[in-house]
């Protein structure tokens, strides 16, 4: 970190003539003079944590807030009543995807003409091989067992999905046409996007009753924020002159709005399609926590039981149903209309639909009369739970692996995590606050510096200090932990077109998948333990960084690269000398982001049983104690902001003073 | 102003900034561009006064930020003006509501844009028709319109081809048959040939000039390039940081600039080709023999100036005798004055 600042543009010198690195520095001295004080025992204990009697009671007064919105404002009247529409439509879902009785009472549609469509579709936006991931996937859920499990998380996107779209996009045009709707949003968005998934969970419980309809709202929500920014930003981007030719063909507000605006920003707003549905997928699974039955609950079982096979298995129908989602919305973001020739018969136009309602036709009136077009019995799959469950622990036994991952546990327990914990434990609040002020004041700027003050004063008054603090050590290991195995990753295959190609590709890929399948092989390798948590984290937040990393040092300009080769550099000078300093504000972004996943990933890894927030916020979750659910994660989202805030102004920064902007 | 005014815009500002209406009632009267971008604001375009009659093609040409794009967009209210007045069709665009500017727009205005402005999600055919479809002209009807006008401009066949399926050139005829798609009286080009390439750009403007030839519009177009504005226009406004500083026939223009800036520009000019017989004829001589035509360019004349021995050469317009022209003074025109 010292290296980056040093690269900083001309000090910023603040009123008192004071420039920001020295102030930074000064911070960072009162603090090591706290903490050495508190190690001699000479520190008052008011300054080390504060005491109790001195946290106000948050919690109480959130309650006492979320109450009276709730019975007195009649919220809950309002969101009862939203239930029962939301429990319709699920209903509905529910019957046609697997054969809940509910009206129109018609399901549940046969495997086969699902996955016959799947592929169709499939084929339709992008040729055979997206046909066979389409009707692939189907295939695998089926054969495995998991049709219904898999249909039942499905018949809650299929309603949450389209729903984030709808409120997403007409917000976004919103946010575009009124100003001060933008400004309004922009910090919640902020926030909604750091705050962690068990914060979601809790409210949606109580006022969308506990089930599908609860886990569809919390869906729902998560996935509108990128929806609205995609929206505005691609609304914005619609080029003037398309603009001021729909005003010369006399349209009218909306007529432009209709034909001008909205198809002309079709790119950026599929982009957002494929966020919302990339999202909803991710957070479905999640909310097995509050009782949702699907993929996400079946996982979360049997991972409790350390059933490692029927997990994989699991995971595997997780995954293939993310990246074929991800695929197909995003070749439905490139494909461009092609033009048929004149003439073309009607049947002709449109042979992709008509072959697709056949082959559904044709599979529903066969499954009639063939059972198992309609339904894998449950003798009749293929699962191979109990065998891989004997294979995976059969290879952790051999002796080479288990002395690798017991040699891990170990070391990194004893030797670097749990002295870094105790260390960060023992620095005294306000010292660590001003150690973060430092921080943000160093890398951002004053404003991000008063700001981390803030937050993390804020965090210090919760009372739930030493969790956070527990949380942000999670965080910055796991982190750390990635940033080493995973720069030099990809500084090597950097170096290379096809290396950097492949390794992208298994980046995207791996971004695709919702954050709960990471916990497997977490579980796997290191069983329910405290590096099990830190592994999962660490794969989770390693793909951003890799990626970006990949991105900054790919696109230093080749004119500078060749400059440094013409000057005489070895491998290695390029690199130190011009590469990564003209990749660092891409690098970090790649960081930031990092960061904000780790931080998502440490409270769902508290399902595998940490000490920090994650746990507290868990626990929530069973009762109704929402203004305590509420503190904890607005814990979690101003520690994520402080960073997220910081990173980004310097890379922005950056970005400016080496002029790649 | 004449029952053929169909556009005339008397003293228009149109600057840019914060509150600019404010600005411009407190700003000392003859502001120079730069003393009005000293104070935070930018005249795009400065008290401007211009009148373009039926059946015209008024030529703006100006370098890049001179301001003809913002003049041309004030006279369709794609910008609302500062200050001043501009009337089409006798009519005070500014005193519209919107209701009746989208009517206007609807029946009497065309517009071509430089980078064609099309819906990348329209086939040719459904860009052509978009007015038409706009204003809420049935299908049949306004397919066979669109039909009518792409075929006008030499697109047939490709009415179902989307717009990345077609090259510069062809889509800009689709922007242009889509300009003409409702019959507009009036017809603004904004640079339509400056993103094509100088072959192209050279077939468009004679496909341009036969299309003028045969709809016989009034025409604004706007152009950077002198050429095209000396091949295609009646009268040229030439401006420069907003403010008109001549508007007048390509000859005048050329044999007696205004201004300095506009002798600058007309420097490079070969004046023999621009100048013709007509504009040098004064109708006071006589002189005898043989007449040339009024229509013909000193250059068309290069040979008999040379070698004729007259004095005073006649000029005729249509047969009628309209002056004599002296033959020194047309000498000096095609070998240049200095």
């Amino acid at each position: 970190m010292a290296d980056i600042a040093s690269t900083l543009p001309a000090e910023n010198t603040l009123g008192q003539g004071l420039s920001r690195g020295r102030l930074a520095l000064i911070f960072v001295a009162v603090a090591v003079v706290m903490t050495i004080a508190r190690y001699l025992g000479v520190l008052p204990e008011a300054l080390f944590r504060l005491p109790e009697s001195m946290i106000p009671p948050f919690a109480i007064w959130l309650d006492a807030i979320f109450n009276f919105i709730k019975d007195d404002l009649g919220l809950i009247a309002v969101t009862r009543w939203l239930t029962e529409g939301l429990q319709w439509l699920l209903d509905v879902t529910a019957n046609l995807l697997f054969g809940k009785r509910r009206w129109p009472n018609i399901g549940p549609i046969p495997w086969t003409a699902i996955a016959a469509v799947a592929g169709v579709i499939g084929y339709y936006l992008g040729g055979w091989r997206m046909a066979l991931l389409g009707a692939g996937t189907f295939m695998w859920t089926a054969l495995i067992g998991q049709w219904k499990i898999a249909m039942e998380t499905m018949s809650v996107l299929v309603v949450a999905a389209p729903l984030a779209f709808v409120i997403g996009i007409t917000l976004g045009i919103l946010a575009w046409k009124k100003p001060w709707v933008d400004r309004a949003l922009k910090p919640i968005l902020s926030v909604l996007q750091t705050l962690p998934f068990f914060t979601y969970l809790l409210p949606a419980v109580i006022f969308f009753k506990v089930g599908p309809t609860a886990g569809a709202v919390a869906t729902t929500i998560y996935a509108i924020p990128p929806m609205i920014l995609m929206t505005t930003l691609g609304l914005q981007k619609v080029s003037p002159e398309v603009v001021e030719a729909g005003n010369m063909s006399g349209c009218t507000k909306w007529q432009l709005l209709r034909h001008v605006y909205i198809p002309s920003a079709r790119t950026e707003i599929l982009v957002g399609v494929n966020q919302v549905i990339m999202l909803c997928l991710a957070m479905v699974v999640l909310t097995a926590f509050i009782g949702m039955p699907g993929l996400g609950a079946k996982l979360l079982a049997m991972m409790g039981s350390f059933k490692l096979g029927r997990s994989f298995e699991i995971g595997v129908t997780i995954v293939l149903l993310a990246v074929m989602l991800d695929r197909m919305s995003k070749a439905w973001v490139v494909k461009q209309p092609e033009h048929f020739e004149k003439g073309t018969p009607w049947w002709k136009r449109h042979a992709m639909l008509l072959i697709g309602v056949g082959l559904f036709v044709f599979f529903v009136i066969l499954s009639r009369f063939v059972p198992e077009a309609q339904e894998l019995g449950r003798k009749q799959n293929f699962s191979q739970g109990k065998e891989i469950d004997t294979l995976i622990k059969a290879f952790l036994n051999i002796d080479a692996v288990k002395a690798t991952t017991g040699f891990l546990r170990a070391f990194l327990n004893v030797q670097v995590l749990i002295p870094f914990r105790n260390f960060l434990l023992s620095i005294p609040t306000p010292a660590l606050i001003l150690l973060v002020t430092a921080f943000a004041l160093w890398l951002g700027g004053r404003k991000q510096a008063i700001l981390a003050a803030l937050f993390f004063s804020l965090v210090a008054l919760s009372g739930w200090w030493d969790r956070s603090v527990i949380t942000l050590y999670s965080v910055l290991s796991a982190v750390a932990l990635a940033a080493l195995i995973g720069l030099p990753i990809a500084i090597l295959a950097a170096r290379s077109d096809k290396w950097s190609k492949r390794v992208l590709l298994v980046c995207d890929t791996a971004q695709t998948f919702p954050s709960f399948v990471y916990l497997i092989p977490a579980i796997m390798l290191f069983g329910i333990t405290d590096i099990a948590v830190i592994f999962s984290i660490l794969i989770f937040a390693m793909v951003p960084l890799v990626r970006y990393t990949i991105e900054g040092l790919r696109t230093v300009p080749s004119e500078m690269t060749e400059a440094a080769d013409m000057s005489g550099a070895t491998r290695m000078q390029k690199l130190f000398s011009v590469q990564l300093p003209l990749a660092l504000p891409v690098m970090a972004v790649g960081f930031n982001q990092a960061i904000m996943f780790a931080f998502f990933m440490v409270i769902i890894a508290a399902f595998i049983g940490t000490q920090d927030l994650g746990q507290e916020l868990q626990r929530t979750l069973a009762g109704t104690d929402m203004g305590k659910n509420f503190v904890l994660g607005i814990c979690v989202s101003l520690m994520a902001l402080t960073f997220d805030m910081t990173l980004l102004k310097w890379a922005n920064d950056q970005k400016k003073a080496l002029g790649l902007e | 102003m004449t029952a053929d005014t169909v556009i005339s815009c008397k003293n228009v500002w149109k600057v840019f900034g914060n509150n600019p209406e404010a600005y411009l009632k407190q700003m000392p009267k003859g502001h120079s561009f730069d003393e009005i971008r000293a104070d935070g604001y930018i005249a795009g375009v400065k008290d401007v006064s211009i009148e373009v009659t039926r059946g015209e093609m008024l030529v703006i040409m100006g370098l890049s930020g001179s301001g003809k794009s913002t003049l041309v967009r004030c006279f369709s209210r794609l910008h609302d003006i500062t200050g001043g007045t501009i009337e089409v069709e006798g009519q005070d665009i500014m005193s519209l509501s919107e209701r009746e500017l989208i009517e206007l727009r609807r029946n009497k205005m065309g517009m071509v844009f430089q980078s064609f402005g099309l819906l990348p999600h329209r086939t040719v055919l459904d860009n052509v028709a978009f007015p038409l479809e706009m204003r809420g002209q049935d299908k049949h009807e306004r397919r066979a319109r669109a039909l009518e006008v792409i075929k006008l401009v030499g697109l047939e066949g490709r009415e179902e081809y989307f717009p990345r399926e077609l090259s510069g050139g062809q889509q800009q005829r689709v922007g242009i048959a889509r300009s003409l798609a409702i019959e507009p009286d009036i017809w603004f080009l904004d640079e339509p040939f400056s993103a094509l390439d100088p072959l192209i750009r050279r077939e468009m403007q004679d496909e341009f000039l036969r299309l003028q030839e045969l709809l016989g519009k009034t025409i604004v177009f706007i152009t950077h390039d002198f050429d095209e504005a000396l091949r295609l226009a009646d009268r040229i406004a030439i401006m420069k940081d907003g403010a008109v500083e001549q508007c007048d026939t390509p000859d005048q223009i050329v044999l007696n600039p205004a201004t300095e800036y506009v002798r600058k520009f007309t420097e490079e000019i070969d004046k023999a080709r621009v100048v013709h017989a007509g504009v040098l004829a004064d109708a006071s001589l006589k002189g005898s023999g043989a007449a040339v035509d009024a229509g013909a360019s000193v250059q068309d004349l290069a040979r008999l100036l040379v070698q004729d021995k007259r004095k005073i050469i006649p000029v005729e317009a249509g047969g009628k005798l309209v002056g004599g022209m002296e033959r020194a003074g047309a000498l000096e025109v095609l070998l240049g004055s200095d």
